[in-house]
């Protein structure tokens, strides 16, 4: 279907102020009388205070106050405190502490006096998981509810869970023991499947908890007004953190303002409200002044959460042919100190849809440690999994002889491809995105080169492939068309960087036949009455959003028809919208300009102009509403359109390396990324989305990995130049990517996500040509670094066991 | 450090272990170019009588100043050997009097002084690059640069690049062009390197563009899209 705005490129309308300086992220507010904030850290890793003396610190000139854990309502565990008397890792906030400038706020927390309880701690779940082993928190390390374990329902609460010691005799130091698991699911017959198979894989992997290090460290800005509390922070999400936030807060929502236009990179740990940005907020009510709490790099680790990390063991049977017949999948998964995001589960089902195999068995258990806090970090699940399933294809096709390219093809998912057996796909076009893939990279003739020598240098070559759901559905849309003709689209979606909030906006505009020039995008400030939207992540924003974008838009279009019809005669049907007019199709010149239109909206009132509104509508989108209520013309609606699957985004990745067998370095020379994320919206932001995908894609297989000591539980790699996030010199210089841009049945425009796959696409990739490079060598571990590479190359030994963490 | 010739800093890369070596070779290199290093801006700290804590890199002298608060970050009047707290700077072409902290570092005077926000930190600790700035035309982190160290230089941040009219600067026009920035946090750094390259290499091939801008770390991982919008701003303008 042709569109005008949609598949087209735009300047979205925040890019200016990116490049001149003008875009203001929370470290950039100021107010007359603010104080700043300073976070004592706990320096050890499990404990319990016993007392505090902050008498030093209180009498120093310049201390405004200390706002400790007893100030504030109780968060019990497992969920993430905001401060904390009973720290479970190195780094995690005991108390603030808020005066005239950051040096005295500094020099007064040297003078605080805190006396630690020591408690026994773990890094390392496998640990956690023997018999007498450390729990991360006094009343256990793993996550139930009432309602099962860890997400998904009712408050979550804590329990010590153990395995067995014959459990861990049983499996030896190399696999993973497979003790009693907490989520376990299966389709088909498994066990006959494996003994059915013509090659069985039995593989423990190892991937790593690497923390997200976005670039704006998650400072924030507070003060108090009138009884509301008025926060600036950094989030993915504008409406979907409201109510989280004033929980934390302890206001209703209706007297929390909250502004976050620009938001420095989240990838996943600033879509939710998190406990650290309120620290401002309750620190200003306390001593009644404006107050900043200015994070640093090294409190951006402790604090910005980290990707769980999983110690699994994977049963993969395949038939002469590679056809995946059976997998048996185990994963214990490294939650961090707190509640932890379901990694797992996303990863279970990644597998049953992404390599199809005709019987699978999934367990998992979800294990806390104390390190900092884990949560979705990009393709949370997803991305760890690919990193392990796509270099075990490579194996399996070697052995039996087939092409790796054709071993992907062969396990693809079809249109009739099931998540976990259960849920059908909307649409799966894995096969023609590996197809395009290939066909751009050359996948032939470069599959040839595969093991080239020159020296000590070595060609190797990776296909990868990457999956996550990507559409939602059920949120809230909201525009007004003011009596200048102008349309207003609220969207409450956020500002991470994906230019999302404005391709998803100019669906609205493209519904209503409105030049992009006439619309303005309302957002960034909860003021701006802005609706219940989903934020920007898990691939989402796009196929949600545009489905409730679409939704509000049609509601007007609809209003805009009747009110046509009762000025002008005729039935509302015999409209048209298009230009900022509503006219007649039949005779252009019988019309009411959007202006006129907005004009008598509000002569109607009523559900015209947003006086009455739609019940099923979200409490906040109903706040939003009144906000423009008699404004002009208003669209509001539910999306309740249909969505009865599962919508699937896919991608491939190519790569083609030169690694240095004396070294263990690796360039990258050729890239290729291909994806399908349903009907391209903005081609220019979505390239951005491929090619920065698989960058974090590439740290995450060669670089990225957290240390601690496992005697003292301290972090080895702060800093981002131990974390080591890709830099200009870490990836190629030119990244080719394309898009199929078929559209997906179950959204009105085709639209779905994409943000996700890439990253996972690339990592397993890049995993995939190392292997290739090494001449079949597989690690079973993410990230390879160099050291491991040599050892490889040399044929000797790793310097790690298999199942091992925190190693260098 | 007061008499003594200011010394220039230099940027440090943090690019890529397994590249070290290339990486190493252009840091020795530029600390010959320049003379300094961390380790000087470190000793230039040390020589102000500012203590070496943890309070070096904060924030420390609010426009607001209770009474005794001097006493608690630094001495009032120079002590001998000290600097002078009331400085004039030179930024974006205008002489701006500021009174500044023997240990401030010139993000922060920017930030919280001269209300330059443009001039991002990422990591306060030269890692990052978010917060370069041009002095007298040579790309620095601003993070690890003392102010007191840019008096009589020249200062140019992100705010200094539009034009009297409003006009973008063509680096930041290509920016746009080609969609450089993603969440735009290390945007401005990524910016004012590309003015600083394209001042002593106007047509720099795509590699010379890569290695100048190694320094900016991006974790959205937009760098092809920078590369493109350096190549399009060498290129006046053309994709």
């Amino acid at each position: 279907m042709a569109y005008t705005l949609i598949g087209k490129n735009f300047t979205p309308p925040d890019v200016v102020a990116k490049v001149t300086g003008k875009a203001k992220y929370a470290e950039d507010f100021r107010a007359d009388g603010m104080a700043f904030c300073k976070l004592l850290l706990s320096p050890i890793p499990h404990g319990r205070i016993k007392s505090i003396d902050t008498t030093a610190a209180q009498a120093m000139q310049g201390v405004y106050g200390i706002l400790t854990a007893d100030d504030l309502p109780p968060i019990p565990a497992p969920q993430q405190p905001i401060l904390n008397n009973e720290p479970t890792y190195v780094g995690e906030p005991i108390l603030a502490v808020a005066a005239a400038s950051e040096a005295i706020a500094a020099d007064a927390l040297e003078k605080i006096k805190i006396e630690f309880e020591e408690l026994p701690f773990t890094v390392d779940p496998l640990q956690s998981l023997y018999p007498g082993g450390p729990d991360a928190h006094a009343t256990g390390n793993l996550v139930t509810t009432a309602s099962g374990e860890g997400m998904g329902g009712g408050v979550p609460q804590l329990k010590s869970h153990k395995w067995t010691a014959q459990d861990f005799a049983a499996a030896g130091d190399d696999k993973l023991p497979a003790g009693a698991p907490v989520n376990e699911w299966a389709f088909g017959d498994f066990e006959a499947g494996l003994k059915e198979a013509a090659l069985v894989l039995d593989e423990s992997f190892i991937t790593a908890a690497n923390p997200h290090h976005s670039m704006e460290p998650r400072s924030s800005f507070a003060y108090w007004q009138n009884g509301k509390c008025f926060i600036h922070g950094s989030t993915q999400s504008q409406s979907f953190i409201m109510p989280g936030l004033a929980q934390l807060v302890g206001v209703p929502p209706d007297q929390l303002v909250y502004i976050s236009e620009f938001c420095g990179g989240g990838f996943g740990s600033k879509g939710s409200a998190y406990p650290v940005m309120t620290v401002p907020a309750h620190m200003a009510k306390k001593i009644n002044r404006p107050c900043l709490l200015r994070i640093t790099r090294a409190e951006e680790y402790f604090l910005g959460s980290a990707r769980s990390g999983f110690q699994g063991r994977i049963k993969l049977g395949f038939g002469k042919n590679g056809k995946l017949i059976a997998a048996d999948l185990y994963i214990v998964q490294q939650n961090g100190a707190n509640t932890g995001f379901f990694d797992y589960g996303a990863a279970g089902d990644a597998v049953s849809l992404m390599y199809t195999p005709a019987s699978m068995r999934f367990r998992s258990i979800s294990i806390c440690t104390n390190t900092p806090p884990c949560g979705p970090q990009r393709g949370p699940g997803q991305n760890q999994i690919h990193a392990v399933m796509e270099p075990l294809l490579d194996k399996a096709a070697r052995q039996l002889g087939i092409d790796r390219l054709k071993i992907r093809e062969i396990n693809a998912p079809g249109n009739d491809a099931k998540v976990s057996g259960r849920q059908k796909v909307s649409v799966s076009y894995a096969r023609e995105v590996l197809a395009l893939g290939a066909q751009k990279f050359g996948w032939e003739e470069k599959a040839r080169r595969s093991g080239e020598r020159k020296g000590s240098k070595v060609i190797g070559v990776g296909v990868g492939q990457g999956y996550h759901s990507a559409s939602g559905a059920g949120f809230d849309g909201l525009l007004h068309i003011d009596t200048d003709g102008k349309l207003h689209i609220h969207t409450g979606v956020g500002n991470l960087g994906t230019y999302s909030y404005a391709s998803t906006s100019r669906v609205a505009a493209e519904v209503l036949g409105c030049d992009w020039e006439e619309c303005i995008i309302e957002r960034g400030d909860s003021r701006r009455n802005l609706p219940w939207n989903l934020g920007q992540f898990g691939s989402n924003t796009s196929g949600t959003m545009t489905r409730t974008n679409y939704a509000a838009a049609m509601d007007a279009k609809l209003k805009l028809q009747e009110i046509a019809a009762q000025d002008l005669g005729g039935a509302p049907e015999d409209y048209e919208v298009g230009g900022q007019k509503v006219y007649l199709k039949t005779d252009a010149s019988k019309h009411l300009t959007f202006a006129q239109a907005a004009q008598r909206a509000i002569e109607l009132g009523g559900k015209y102009d947003g006086h009455e509104t739609p019940q099923d509508i979200f409490f906040l989108t109903q706040a939003a509403v009144a906000g423009v209520a008699g404004k002009g013309l208003v669209g509001v609606a539910k999306d309740n359109l249909k969505m009865e699957n599962h919508i699937a985004a896919m991608a491939t990745s190519f790569i083609l390396i030169e690694l240095d067998t004396e070294t263990g370095k690796y360039d990258i020379l050729e890239y290729v990324g291909a994806t399908d994320c349903g009907t391209v919206v903005h081609p220019m932001s979505l390239a951005t989305q491929l090619r920065g995908g698989a960058v974090m894609g590439f740290g995450m297989a060669g670089k990225e990995r957290p240390v601690y000591d496992p005697q003292n539980g301290l972090p080895a790699n702060v800093a981002l130049h131990q974390c080591k996030p890709p830099s200009y010199l870490d990836v190629p210089p030119v990244m080719e990517v394309a898009a199929l841009d078929k559209p997906d049945p179950d959204n009105p425009m085709g639209i779905k996500g994409a943000g996700e796959p890439p990253m996972g696409a690339a990592a397993s990739a890049l995993l995939c040509a190392i292997s290739d490079a090494l001449g079949g060598h597989y690690f079973n571990r993410t990230p390879v670094v160099t050291d491991m590479i040599i050892n490889a190359a040399a044929g000797q030994a790793q310097s790690h066991k298999p199942l091992q963490v925190n190693t260098q | 450090m007061s008499g003594k010739k200011p010394t220039k800093d230099i940027v440090l890369n943090s690019g890529s272990d397994a590249a070290g070596t290339d990486i190493a070779t252009e840091i020795l290199a530029g600390i010959n170019r320049f003379g300094a290093s961390r380790r000087d801006f470190i000793k230039g700290i040390i020589a102000t009588g500012a203590s070496v804590s943890a309070g070096f890199m904060l924030y420390g002298c609010s426009q607001e100043s209770p009474q005794g608060q001097q006493a608690a970050n630094a001495p009032a009047t120079p002590a001998p050997g000290g600097v002078e707290r009331l400085v004039s700077i030179n930024v974006n072409g205008e002489v701006r009097r500021v009174d500044v902290l023997p240990n401030e570092t010139l993000a922060m005077t920017l930030r919280y002084k001269l209300g330059l926000t443009g001039t991002k930190l990422g990591c306060d600790r030269g890692e990052c690059g978010a917060c370069t700035v041009l002095i007298d035309d040579v790309a620095v982190y601003s993070c690890t640069t003392l102010t007191h160290t840019v008096r009589k230089r020249n200062v140019l941040t992100i705010e200094g690049l539009v034009g009297p009219d409003g006009a973008l600067h063509p680096v930041q026009q290509a920016f746009v062009d080609e969609l450089g920035p993603q969440c735009g946090f290390c945007t401005p750094g990524q910016v004012m390197s590309t003015v600083a390259l394209l001042k002593v290499n106007p047509k720099p091939t795509r590699e010379e563009a890569r290695r100048a801008l190694s320094g900016n770390l991006c974790r959205c991982g937009a760098y092809d899209n920078y590369l493109n919008s350096v190549m399009r701003a060498s290129a006046g303008g053309q994709a």
